[in-house]
């Protein structure tokens, strides 16, 4: 495995481009952070708690979903099944990346933790293996990095802004609708990217939470024919 | 809330994570399943737009987002730098709650 030092990432263009995006993304991530640790204080739980779920748990729909259930007064059962489901979905972005991250064992224990929505999607967006590779973890790491210190921030302040002030909610699916465009070229992404969207979008009113994201991954079916079978000559060669 | 509680969900996330991770990990898989995996991230990044776009919690809601969101496509269409898509899907969002 080829590692790029990071004078030549930043000397790569493509590259140059993951980081501004990063550095948005995780400002915004930072803000949605301090709104999440001033939630979690609320609904009971110490600095300290918050900080430690917040280090550990790295997962923001789960978090913010397990402080909210909380705080209104949900059993810790109810909490815990809520952020699990929300939780679920990083163990699929884990099977997609997993080709990408061979090496050692130590590495990829620590690459699991930084495996959510943004790092994944970033990576994807990717022309190359070395591109994606260091998409994955510039993203992820920094966002770990903002995440961290925004719930810290919310923490001890116990006052936020509300991120939908900045449109900040609408950031990140613009940021996936950017990482997902490049891999619509492709007749089959397209084609499971349409599944997906469709089945989360029918099943959102009638699932719990979460999901409707577990379900779109049926979408991979279309990978399931060989690409020679809808091309009888070149499955003939 | 408990310590105990924080314990259980730090292990479920963290387990979700390796799972996949570890499930596939240095494995040579065959061809189809190859194909699959890699179709992953077109079929659930699709499906977390329409979420982030179009829902509150289990309800469906048309609202500033769709303005913002609908933006972000004519930029990504554009091939406008990632950093553009976003502030542009963030600020058309904004500009049309401030406008209300």
């Amino acid at each position: 495995m080829k590692a790029l030092s990071l004078k030549d990432m930043w000397r790569d263009e493509e590259l140059r481009q993951v980081f501004a995006a990063c550095l948005t993304l995780s400002l915004a991530t930072g803000v949605f952070a301090v709104s999440f640790g001033v939630t979690a204080v609320g609904a009971g739980a110490s600095v300290a708690q918050t900080c430690v779920m917040s280090l550990t748990v790295f997962t923001g729909a789960s978090l913010f979903s397990a402080v909210s259930v909380i705080g209104a007064g949900g059993s810790a059962v109810s909490a815990f099944g809520g952020a699990a489901l929300l939780a679920a979905r990083n163990a699929v972005y884990g099977l997609a990346m997993a080709p990408h991250l061979k090496g050692r064992l130590a590495t990829r224990l620590v690459a699991a933790q930084v495996t959510i929505d943004e790092s994944t999607a970033m990576a994807a967006a990717q022309t190359d293996e070395d591109h994606r590779r260091a998409a994955f973890w510039i993203t992820g790491l920094s966002i770990y990095l903002f995440w961290n210190i925004g719930t810290l921030i919310g923490a001890i302040l116990g006052s936020a802004i509300d991120p939908k002030t900045y449109g900040l909610d609408a950031a990140f699916p613009a940021a996936f609708v950017a990482m997902v465009w490049p891999l619509l070229r492709d007749r089959r992404s397209a084609l499971a990217a349409a599944i997906g969207a469709t089945m989360c979008l029918a099943l959102i009113p009638f699932t719990p939470v979460g999901v409707p994201i577990l379900c779109a991954v049926l979408g991979v079916a279309v990978g399931i024919p060989s690409p020679g079978d809808t091309e009888p000559q070149a499955a003939a060669q | 809330m408990s310590w105990g509680f924080v314990l259980a969900l730090a292990l479920t996330a963290y387990g979700f994570k390796v799972l996949g991770l570890v499930l596939v990990g240095d494995r040579q898989l065959p061809a189809v399943l190859d194909r699959c995996l890699a179709l992953i991230p077109a079929a659930l990044i699709a499906a977390l737009v329409v979420k982030d776009t179009f829902s509150i919690g289990q309800h469906l809601q048309l609202d500033a987002r769709a303005a913002g969101v609908g933006a972000a496509v004519i930029a990504a269409w554009r091939k406008a730098p990632l950093i553009a898509v976003i502030v542009i899907g963030a600020g058309v969002t904004a500009a049309i709650r401030a406008a209300r």
